[in-house]
């Protein structure tokens, strides 16, 4: 094999898997979306954002990622920053912080039901403790903020993992010097973390929150598990559009929709930690 | 030491220490302790698991477990979800790794719009694009097939199967290949009796990583099968109904590869993010 041919060769396979089955089958989600019986229309726009549960899931959807996201950042920092002091048992602990990361959101949703059901630990607790006579019934139409917190707590345990990976590979990025320099001036560690390690870490952050923040705008299983119909998302009412109700056409259009914010968030999260010319570690 | 911790007193560097190490282990019982919870109600009968109050140990019986066996088409869901995790991590990794070496040892022109390409997929919301292949595969007779959702699987798996295998190729010099050709070594023979040995590990593990990521798809495999439901999409389909015993056994077999997966994969997790991130 001539070598100038050789890359394309071993680039090839990848391509055109990914124009068959990532761009060509977004062209036909447009396509019905779009498109009916007489040709272009936004009649399947129309019929989604009419829905009188459209405005409660996309409310829902967005109150949920704006709980968990900033939550999740900190957490992630905060730990990222603790392991990358740490001497003994560094690999136990990442071990154990990162466990989530191979745990699937109906998985997680499963664990936080285990905890939040009528008959579950958090019920059984209380009564041991004496807080409450009887066992409340906690994922209820009575009580719909109880569910938002089971909800966030459960994305919040599940998914802060992918976001401390990202952030604790790009931390060892940044050269120590940096920070036995800041030592020789004197400067906290405090200020050793707004100066030296956010600035730097601005890629590993870019990276983290776009993947973090698409993944917030996906949220579907931990959902089913938790809320079922309580709590309405975008995620969950595409899927009732394609089964329940049989409507592709519509479904196409919502995901559309989502598709939409999660490219508006992507670019504004790239727009805002964008890293400046010719600056590099 | 520094100027700063010269003025700190050793009682309150001691209380510092402290606060750390009270920090590391709060947040460790926080990812602990849920599983814990659910193995405890996994280990339970049916009845205690739908009684109240809750036991916090494990009284170790296997009553929920063997009626989690015994649920119709509960054995089928899980072979399911094996075959097209597998199918997922050959198939990625075989069309995945000759890219992530192609962008570690050439340079060509189109390169930056294929990494575009590769990075691009993660921007996007990918278990809807079940949505039109549903329909696509109805009509190639790829609907309800492990195969086919194996294919949405590797869509999933690929940019994560390129990147890491480029990361893995980047960290082996170009000197060892080159020393290969001079002995004698065709650049086939070189990759396979050279480079390949070196980057095994790795390759298999960005493999377990694939698998993971089919294995827990749950929204893709809701839309694209019916009657070859793997293990998320049977239990998203009757969570309304199974009582609970059936869904925290589920969840526990759901949890347990992962568990594995992530401790054989640890040491590359944080290699394979470090690059994917530039």
């Amino acid at each position: 094999m001539e070598a100038r041919l050789l890359p394309y060769f071993l680039i090839l396979p990848v391509t055109l898997f990914l124009c068959l089955f990532f761009l060509y089958p977004f062209a036909l989600v447009a396509q019905q979306a779009f498109g009916t019986e007489n040709g272009f229309s936004l009649d399947n726009f129309r019929e989604v954002v009419t829905y009188w549960k459209f405005p409660i899931s996309m409310k829902n959807t967005f109150l949920l990622a704006a709980a968990v996201v900033p939550i999740q950042l900190a957490l992630s920092l905060l730990m990222a920053t603790m392991v990358t002091k740490m001497q003994k048992g560094r690999d136990l602990v990442l071990y154990i912080w990162t466990i989530p990361l191979g745990i699937s959101d109906l998985a997680a949703g499963i664990i936080w039901l285990a905890i939040f059901e009528q008959s579950g630990f958090l019920n059984s607790m209380m009564v041991g403790l004496g807080v409450t006579e009887q066992p409340m019934s906690l994922l209820s139409y009575q009580t719909p903020w109880v569910v938002f917190l089971a909800i966030m707590l459960a994305e919040i345990w599940r998914a802060t993992a992918i976001m401390l990976v990202i952030l604790v590979a790009g931390i060892g990025l940044i050269p120590k010097e940096y920070y036995e320099a800041a030592d020789v001036f004197g400067a906290s560690r405090w200020k050793q973390f707004t100066r030296i390690t956010l600035p730097l870490l601005r890629p590993s952050l870019q990276t983290a929150l776009v993947l973090r923040v698409i993944l917030a705008f996906e949220v579907f299983a931990v959902v089913a598990a938790l809320g079922g119909t309580i709590f309405p998302v975008l995620m969950g009412e595409i899927y009732a559009y394609q089964f329940d109700l049989q409507n592709g056409g519509a479904a196409a259009a919502l995901a559309i929709i989502v598709l939409i914010i999660s490219i508006v968030f992507t670019l504004i999260i790239i727009r805002a930690l964008r890293v400046p010319k010719g600056a590099t570690i | 030491m520094t100027a700063v911790a010269d003025v700190v007193t050793p009682d309150a560097r001691k209380a510092g220490r402290g606060l750390y190490w009270a920090g590391v282990i709060l947040l460790c019982a926080w990812v602990i302790i849920p599983l814990y919870l659910l193995f405890v109600n996994t280990m339970s009968s049916p009845d205690t698991v739908n009684s109240f109050p809750k036991s916090f140990i494990p009284e170790f019986n296997m009553g929920s477990l063997e009626f989690f066996m015994g649920f119709q088409g509960m054995l089928r869901a899980l072979w399911n979800s094996v075959l097209v995790a597998l199918m997922t991590m050959v198939m990625s990794i075989a069309i995945g790794a000759p890219a992530g070496y192609a962008l570690s040892r050439f340079d060509f022109r189109g390169k930056e719009l294929f990494r575009l390409l590769i990075l691009l997929t993660r921007a996007f919301p990918l278990p809807l694009l079940a949505l039109p292949l549903a329909v696509l595969f109805i009509r190639t007779g790829l609907d309800d097939t492990a195969f086919g959702l194996a294919l949405v699987h590797t869509t999933l798996a690929i940019p994560f199967a390129v990147l890491i295998t480029f990361s893995l190729f980047s960290g082996i010099p170009l000197e060892l290949e080159e020393a290969a050709w001079t002995l004698g070594c065709t650049r086939l023979t070189a990759f396979t009796k050279v480079i390949l040995p070196l980057v095994l590990p790795g390759i298999t593990a960005s493999a377990i990583f694939a698998f993971v990521i089919s294995w827990n798809e749950v929204f893709a495999a809701a839309v694209l099968t019916i009657e070859n439901r793997t293990l998320p999409a049977f239990l998203l389909q009757t969570l309304g109904e199974a009582p609970l015993h059936l869904k925290f056994a589920g969840g526990f077999i759901l949890v347990v590869p992962a568990l594995i997966f992530i401790f054989a994969v640890r040491k590359y997790l944080f290699a394979m993010w470090g690059i994917a991130n530039r």
